[in-house]
């Protein structure tokens, strides 16, 4: 156990059930794939303490929401040269649950593996003549926080094989390279330590269902590029930058690590 | 070459100056897995390594490891075993081998090497993120590491 003043910790068996309704899977067996790494998969929310986990319990706690609202705004707003708003093609928000949760996708027209944001900006080049969002920035993170947020309580599911497979083998080399000049992997930290205190932070298995994350450090809502990004710097390495190929297989391969946990964004964290 | 750099800086240190000719990162004398020479020739200070080990900006050891000597900074890590008696299970030139090179001594750890230069992928510059430029080096001085030794070797 570590030094007396380290921060509190989160009671093992909470279970996170939103606005009194959303049931949400925190917990639950690893995929497959994992082969033995792991016995069961974990929810970033099961590391936190009872007042941040508190605070994703109900939507009117949960700062991240204020996005949430704002993008159904941007939804239903036209945009570009061909005049249409997403809602024109999509109708509600709520029609786009299930979405979130099989992101990153292989994209058949595009011959390559789609974020949420790449899809989204697609969407926005192709279909509705406007400016594409940048990774991680304006109205990238609101937008993908409302498809979350409909999608939540569903397990995450993305695709590993046919033409992903490529992708998700070189998210997977990524993962296990010990980058920088203090040599970490990311599993060094994730898989060989969650549940561990470093200093005064507390490791958790480094998922991705609750994304977008609203961080109570920088209080706003952040992709995962973004937090990827720093945990790569915190290696004392040179980074990759959010939207590279390198973090699109990344979030491809750390998404599957977490299929079976439930859609939990936009969710609250430290 | 390495007696060369132990005279001179027996020498040196015999002249009562504070700060010796260092042995490059490069440079380190290996003798069956440890490291029996002192990195400066000069004598490593126990209050100073206790900063090297307590302090984020320095070695920030307590990131990993919990000190009992160490209890008035707050949050020790546990990802690495207690430091408690390592003056005990160690020798000088064992500890300063973990310290200069911890994969000499543990294959794989995730303990950083704090006194080596080459081998990294993708090294930045400090946290900055970016690409390491010619300021790079190791992640303490040779005195610091000295210090660190001295230190660990009151914890017994
Ligand atoms: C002019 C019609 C049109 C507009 C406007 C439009 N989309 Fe789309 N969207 C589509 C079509 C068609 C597809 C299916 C494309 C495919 O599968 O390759 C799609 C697919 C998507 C998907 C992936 C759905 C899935 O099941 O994989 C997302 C996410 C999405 N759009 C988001 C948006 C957002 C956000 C906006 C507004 C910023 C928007 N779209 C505007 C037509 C549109
Ligand atoms: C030096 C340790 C360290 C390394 C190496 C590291 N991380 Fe992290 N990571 C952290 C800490 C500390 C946090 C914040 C607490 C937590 O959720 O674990 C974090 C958080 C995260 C989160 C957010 C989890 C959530 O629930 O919000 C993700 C995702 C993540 N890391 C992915 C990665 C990936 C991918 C890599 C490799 C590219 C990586 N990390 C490397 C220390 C590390
Ligand atoms: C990122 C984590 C990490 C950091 C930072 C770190 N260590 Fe370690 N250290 C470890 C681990 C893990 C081990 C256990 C060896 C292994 O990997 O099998 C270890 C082992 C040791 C040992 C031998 C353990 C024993 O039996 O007593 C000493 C001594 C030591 N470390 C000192 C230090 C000092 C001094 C620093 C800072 C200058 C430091 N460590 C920084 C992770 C770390």
């Amino acid at each position: 156990a570590a030094l007396a003043a380290a921060p509190a910790l989160a009671d093992e068996n909470a279970e996170l059930i939103i606005n009194g309704e959303i049931e949400i899977v925190t917990r639950t067996a690893a995929p497959a794939h994992l082969d033995g790494a792991f016995d069961e998969i974990l929810s970033g929310w099961r590391f936190r303490s009872d007042e941040t986990q508190s605070m994703e319990m109900d939507d009117f706690d949960n700062p991240g929401m204020i996005w949430v609202d704002a993008a159904r705004e941007v939804w239903a707003t036209p945009d570009g040269s061909e005049g249409k708003a997403c809602a024109d093609c999509h109708g509600a928000p709520e029609d786009m649950a299930g979405v979130r949760p099989v992101y990153p996708k292989w994209n058949e027209t595009a011959g390559e593996v789609f974020t949420l944001q790449m899809m989204m900006n697609d969407c926005r080049v192709n279909r509705m003549g406007a400016e594409p969002w940048g990774t991680d920035k304006g109205q990238s993170i609101p937008m993908e926080a409302l498809l979350a947020s409909v999608s939540r309580g569903m397990p995450m599911d993305v695709a590993i094989d046919g033409p992903a497979a490529e992708t998700w083998e070189m998210g997977r080399e990524l993962y296990y390279t010990r980058f920088g000049q203090l040599e970490l992997s990311c599993a060094s930290c994730h898989e060989d330590n969650y549940g561990n205190m470093i200093r005064a932070d507390h490791l958790s298995q480094g998922q991705t269902n609750g994304f977008p994350t609203y961080r109570l450090k920088n209080t706003k809502l952040n992709g995962v590029h973004s937090r990827f990004k720093g945990c790569v710097r915190d290696t004392r390495a040179e980074t990759f930058n959010p939207g590279s190929p390198e973090f699109v297989a990344l979030e491809l391969y750390v998404a599957s690590r977490g299929n079976g946990l439930s859609v939990e964004g936009p969710s609250v964290r430290n | 070459m390495k007696r060369r750099v132990f005279t001179l800086v027996l020498w040196v240190a015999g002249l009562g100056v504070a700060h010796a000719d260092t042995v490059a990162p490069g440079d380190v004398v290996w003798q069956d897995g440890t490291i029996p020479q002192s990195l400066t020739g000069v004598a490593g200070d126990p209050a100073e390594g206790a900063k090297v080990l307590s302090s984020k900006s320095i070695g920030n050891c307590i990131a990993c490891h919990e000190v009992t000597a160490l209890a008035d900074v707050p949050f020790h890590g546990e990802v690495g075993p207690l430091l408690d008696g390592a003056g005990d299970r160690w020798t000088e030139a064992e500890l300063r081998a973990i310290l200069v090179n911890s994969k000499e001594v543990f294959p794989d750890s995730v303990m950083p090497s704090f006194y080596r230069v080459d081998g990294f992928i993708r090294p930045g510059k400090a946290y900055t993120g970016k690409a390491a430029d010619d300021t790079f080096g190791p992640l303490l001085t040779a005195q610091q590491i000295e210090d660190a030794v001295a230190f660990l070797m009151t914890l017994d």
